[in-house]
């Protein structure tokens, strides 16, 4: 297959950047996303230019590195996948596509595709835990969860904290990433005692750090990797209402 | 009062406010949409009259009015807000964005929306509210506002003796003129907008969404998105095309 | 002769006695000491979070942008734990003696008994940090068997299990960044270890987005920075996996134990094209109900739904009747290598075998197939774009784990004073092969529950002297570091990084994969060295050094793996047995299956660098089995 790229090029955080059209040729529709611009990287070096900078690391979905807002869209034009399980098959023939880092006041671009995206480490580190140390943990089994909790937990537990929910958003809003953190821990019978102060703390923090405010238009819902669902800001929204006006 | 303000400034806050004003609008328009339907009663405006005499002078109406300005007047601010925060959160914009594929074009364009509700709220206010209660003439004809009658021609007076004035024939008036049905029903068709959305929209925020009543939420979003901006049109376009 | 200060005595009281026995650091002094923790997985994760609750000034360092990325994320399947939760007879001996003799008498007996003790630990300390484990109807937690055990003692959470984990591990951390007591560095990847007359005192490390090379002095480096499968360039691992910090250290003295054995998984999505560039594991629970089979002809090019059942060699429940699909990872992937290296591979490539639900599907239906791994089969018609319901899945082996690290005692801590090595970067407790739901085991019983005290134990029994970055020792080694940048930088020739990487895993895979012999290993010797100095001179690296240049953190990964990979084919070429994922076809028996050598290699090979123009030194440390004798092991 042949493409046209269009790829956001800056050369670091200070520069200003802009957009850089390449051409590709007989790339086999079996190869994934990245996997096509390693190829245009091994074609760029070998013309002595310097290959296109983008984050990525495990290459199947879970570790959260890769980001790319590929013809509008984070991690391209699938859902339920990141951008390294995005394969060439799903773009048409000739097709001309835009990629674009992710865009947030909070993600700063560090080179071409490369953001920051420690923001988000900072929400975490906010609240997004249990206080419990090393040694001691009661007996695993002293407490019972019933299975539909543990499930609605383990089903926010699943984000990857990639940040496709800030770049699809249109207010670039992090609350699907924070409402996935609240979920996970307070729906667990060992998150309870801290459930208030972490879902304001983590709130104050997530509005430090300048991401938007949710308007529920459900963008990070139909672009999370993880289908996690916003029923879940619903649940966060909730907390905060009541640690806030009737605690 | 600080944890109060902390919370009203946060962003969830912001947004809580946001819906509760909302929500508070939307049982105004449920109120308003029922008294205006005796525009419908062939009694040469009698019971329309009547009835908008008692919305402009009852003193507990009165009272809630101002809870009224200020539903419109907070809605309104805190949207803006938003709407200013949130573009300070994304200064570089995507060169290409495909939104359809993920939201709906009604939950997008709220400020939009709102912004046209606006000005249609302005024209609406000057249409009525002004010439009635403030000015005395009429704006589209720029007549007296006269006083009402019955059928039978005699003065329609109010419980303490006063005359009430003819609100009706200022609506008949407005709604002959073609411009202002226009303007009445595309200010109506983004309500219906604005309500698809942003009704459901009210519930997420306070917490409300659960996957068993939600459907119903929406539901109910949806039906009052269609009956409350058709209930409101059906009166130019009575008007306009029926008496017309 | 290496000394694993192993403690003596009956095995069940060793390390409650040796814990006893650790010298303890003064709560008030201990923020007056700092440690440095590289690697954010399970161990280096759990370790600094540990560290820092104990009181420890820790600075943490990951090359990834986020701690919570570490590859432990990936893993699949599930953790192992003598909990005895189903009542099946599991216990802690039984645990340890499953992973002696599945490490095939490679393992040290007293780490692996402290580990299976520990196992029960880190599920409770999990589900306190929030750890969401699949649960039974009751409320309790539930279990399965996995990787052939004849006991239900693997925890899982979906098939997320290393994610959740790491979570748990990474959220405990975050807290501890909160807390004040230890300090992150992400974006930076650690390019030298500082020894200070000879105790490991400090790291180099080069920050990623500005390029800056940074010092750190400390009292203690503790490695958590994963396995070195990379150096085949195709495996499992994720694309920033990599060998450099546990190398480096080496190259400072650190013996690297064990290098030859790795683990080569059996179910992996089959290599699709030149362009590959990692490959995908599919969960082993796949074999309990697929059934592998090839053309009994060589070259039979017909599509799998054409070849009749009496033409289909089902090779595994041929030769292995009792365990049949079942057989551990290194039979099944061997197996796999044989039928291929014969000519009757499938797909394309020819290298790949069926693996059929077809029987599957008949006997139980499609729903329940799909109830049970619908997750899977979509991830490989996602990969693959072939349905697995209708054409059996290609699967072929790939390398996934490496048990050879850099060598450690009982308390972690490598020939090196001060540098203690947690994880898969060790080269402990699994012996030449590591069963399923064990890694994770591992890395978290490393940093939970063993560092804390063995650090205690150092720094509380060791006059340690004042050490600051103003000590020559650093200038020493950023300059070292230095050089080597500006040389990579400099060097102005013609071919990318990857290119040499490609080569050097095709070396890899085809000299010092499944199957080792003599003849090839010498060449892989032989042609590592060449292509490594073709390297130095031939590779070209674009960009500058003061800023993110993802050509360089590779160049200098790849530049350590063609040292690395010198050094497991010189200790799969000494180790001239049968053992675990180290195949010697010298040493097999009658019916070609792997034969042990334990009356002459029962040790571990411990390599000491010694500059590369130069071989490697062995030192030994013999392994004694007071508790597990060793058998050979038979799935026939």
């Amino acid at each position: 297959m042949n493409f046209t790229l269009r790829v956001w090029r800056q050369k670091n955080g200070n520069d200003s950047g802009k957009f850089v059209t390449y051409q590709i040729q007989n790339i086999s529709a079996d190869t994934s996303f990245l996997e096509m611009l390693d190829i245009l990287n091994e074609e760029l070096i070998a013309k002595g230019e310097e290959p296109v900078a983008f984050d990525h690391d495990c290459r199947e979905g879970i570790c959260g590195s890769c980001s790319l807002y590929i013809n509008g869209r984070p991690h391209g034009p699938k859902q339920l996948v990141t951008t390294c399980q995005t394969y060439m098959r799903s773009f048409g023939e000739g097709e001309t596509i835009t990629i674009e880092p992710w865009r947030a006041k909070p993600f700063k671009v560090l080179k071409d595709l490369i953001v920051d995206r420690s923001a988000l480490d900072r929400i975490i580190q906010a609240g997004g835990y249990i206080s419990v140390n090393s040694g001691s943990a009661p007996e695993a089994n002293s407490i019972a969860i019933p299975k539909p909790i543990a499930e609605a937990s383990m089903d926010a537990a699943a984000c990857i904290g990639c940040g496709a929910c800030v770049a699809a958003c249109k207010n670039a809003s992090a609350m699907l990433f924070v409402a996935a953190k609240v979920s996970h821990l307070g729906l667990l019978p060992q998150g309870q005692p801290e459930a208030k102060e972490r879902v304001v703390s983590m709130i104050a923090q997530m509005d430090a750090e300048g991401f938007g405010s949710c308007t529920n238009t459900y963008a990070c819902e139909a672009e999370c990797p993880k289908g996690i669902s916003v029923t879940n800001i619903a649940r966060l929204n909730r907390e905060f209402i009541s640690a806030n006006l009737f605690s | 009062m600080s944890w109060f303000l902390k919370f009203v400034t946060s962003s969830v806050g912001r947004k809580f406010v946001t819906g509760l004003t909302g929500l508070f609008l939307v049982s105004f328009l449920i109120v308003h949409l029922t008294g205006n339907f005796s525009l419908f009663r062939a009694d040469n405006g009698e019971a329309f009259n009547v009835y908008s005499h008692f919305m402009g002078h009852n003193p507990l109406i009165r009272v809630m009015e101002i809870g009224l300005v200020l539903g419109f007047g907070i809605h309104i601010f805190t949207a803006i807000y938003l709407q200013l925060e949130n573009k300070k959160s994304r200064p570089i914009g995507y060169d290409k964005v495909d939104a359809s594929a993920n939201s709906s074009l009604f939950s997008r364009t709220m400020f939009l929306s709102g912004s046209v509700i606006l000005f249609f709220l302005m024209v609406h206010l000057t249409n009525f509210f002004v010439p009635h209660r403030v000015t005395g003439k009429d704006v589209v004809d720029g007549t007296a506002v006269v006083n009402a009658t019955k059928l039978d021609g005699s003065a329609l007076l109010a419980s303490d003796g006063q005359p009430i004035k003819d609100m009706y024939i200022s609506v008949a008036t407005a709604f002959k003129n073609p411009i202002y049905v226009a303007i009445y029903l595309l200010g109506l068709i983004l309500l219906a907008f604005h309500l698809n959305h942003g009704f459901q929209s009210a519930f997420q925020t306070f917490g409300l969404n659960n996957k068993k009543y939600f459907p119903l939420i929406r539901f109910i979003g949806l039906i009052l998105s269609i009956a409350l901006p058709a209930g409101f049109a059906s009166m130019p376009i009575y008007f306009y095309f029926i008496l017309g | 002769m290496l000394d694993s200060k192993c403690p003596s005595g009956d095995i069940k009281n060793r390390w409650s006695d040796h814990k006893t026995n650790l010298k303890l650091v003064n709560p008030a002094n201990k923020r007056k000491h700092t440690i440095i923790v590289v690697g954010t997985g399970l161990a280096g994760a759990s370790a600094a979070a540990s560290l820092g609750e104990l009181g420890y000034n820790v600075l943490n360092f990951c090359f990834q942008d986020s701690a919570r990325r570490a590859h432990s994320i990936a893993a699949q399947g599930g953790i192992n734990a003598a909990k005895n939760y189903k009542n099946d007879g599991d216990s802690i001996y039984r645990l340890f003696y499953d992973t002696v003799k599945g490490g095939d008498y490679r393992a040290r007996e007293s780490n692996v008994y402290r580990l299976a003790e520990l196992s029960v630990n880190i599920i409770d300390q999990s589900v306190a940090t929030g750890v969401p484990f699949a649960r039974e109807y009751g409320g309790y937690l539930d279990n399965r068997s996995f990787g052939g055990a004849q006991v239900s003692r693997t925890f899982y959470a979906r098939g997320q299990t290393g994610q959740q984990l790491l979570l748990g591990a990474y959220s405990s951390l975050m807290r501890q960044v909160n807390e004040g007591t230890v300090k992150m560095y992400e974006r930076y990847e650690m390019l030298d270890l500082v020894m200070v007359n000879g105790y490991a005192r400090g790291i180099i490390a080069r920050n990623l987005v500005t390029g800056a090379i940074e010092k750190f002095a400390g009292d203690a480096v503790v490695l958590g920075t994963g396995g070195y499968g990379n150096v085949y360039f195709l495996s499992t691992n994720a694309m920033g996996s990599n060998v450099t910090a546990a190398w480096r250290a080496h190259k400072r003295g650190a013996y690297f134990g064990n290098p030859c054995y790795v683990q080569i998984h059996p179910t992996c999505i089959p290599v699709s094209g030149e362009h590959q560039s990692k490959l995908t594991l599919m969960s082993e629970s796949l074999r309990n109900d697929g059934r592998v089979w090839v053309p009994k002809k060589a070259g039979d090019k017909r599509h799998p739904s054409q070849i009749p059942e009496n033409e289909r060699d089902y090779y595994l429940e041929e030769r292995y009747p009792s365990f049949g699909n079942l057989v551990p990872r290194d039979v099944a992937s061997r197996a796999a290598k044989k039928v291929c290296d014969e000519g009757r591979g499938v797909g394309a490539s020819g290298l790949a075998v069926y693996l059929d639900f077809g029987a599957a599907i008949n006997r139980l239906g499609k729903e329940k197939i799909k109830e049970k791994y619908g997750n899977l089969f979509d991830m490989y018609e996602e990969i693959t774009n072939e349905n697995p319901y209708e054409l059996p899945m290609r699967i072929y082996p790939a390398v996934h784990y490496t048990m050879g690290g850099l060598w450690v005692d009982y308390n972690l801590m490598s020939n090196v004073p001060g540098l203690f090595v947690l994880g898969e970067a060790n080269f402990s407790d699994h012996g030449a092969n590591r069963l399923g739901a064990s890694a994770l085991m591992q890395g978290l019983a490393d940093g939970y529950f063993v560092i804390p005290y063995t650090m205690g134990g150092y720094i509380g029994g060791t006059k340690l002297e004042k050490v600051d970055t103003n000590h020559p020792a650093f200038e020493e080694a950023v300059k070292s570091v230095k050089d080597g940048i500006t040389k990579l930088l400099n060097n102005g020739g013609t071919k990318s990084v990857d290119y040499y990487h490609k080569k050097l895993g095709k070396i890899m895979w085809d000299y010092v994969g499944m199957s080792r012999n003599e003849e090839g290993l010498k060449k892989a010797i032989a042609e590592i060295k060449e292509l490594r100095e073709d390297y130095h001179k031939n590779v070209r690296v674009l960009g500058e050094g003061e800023e993110v240049n993802q050509s360089l953190e590779k160049a200098g990964r790849v530049a350590d793996f063609l040292e690395l990979g010198e050094l497991m084919a010189r200790d799969a070429l000494n180790r001239r047995e049968s053992c675990g994922g180290h195949f010697r076809e010298e040493s097999q028996t009658e019916d070609n299956e792997a034969k042990r050598d334990d009356e002459n290699f029962s040790y571990v090979a411990a390599w000491e660098f010694k500059g590369l123009d130069s071989e490697p030194v062995m030192h030994k440390e013999e392994l004694a089995f007071e508790y597990v004798h060793p058998s050979q092991r038979s799935y026939k």
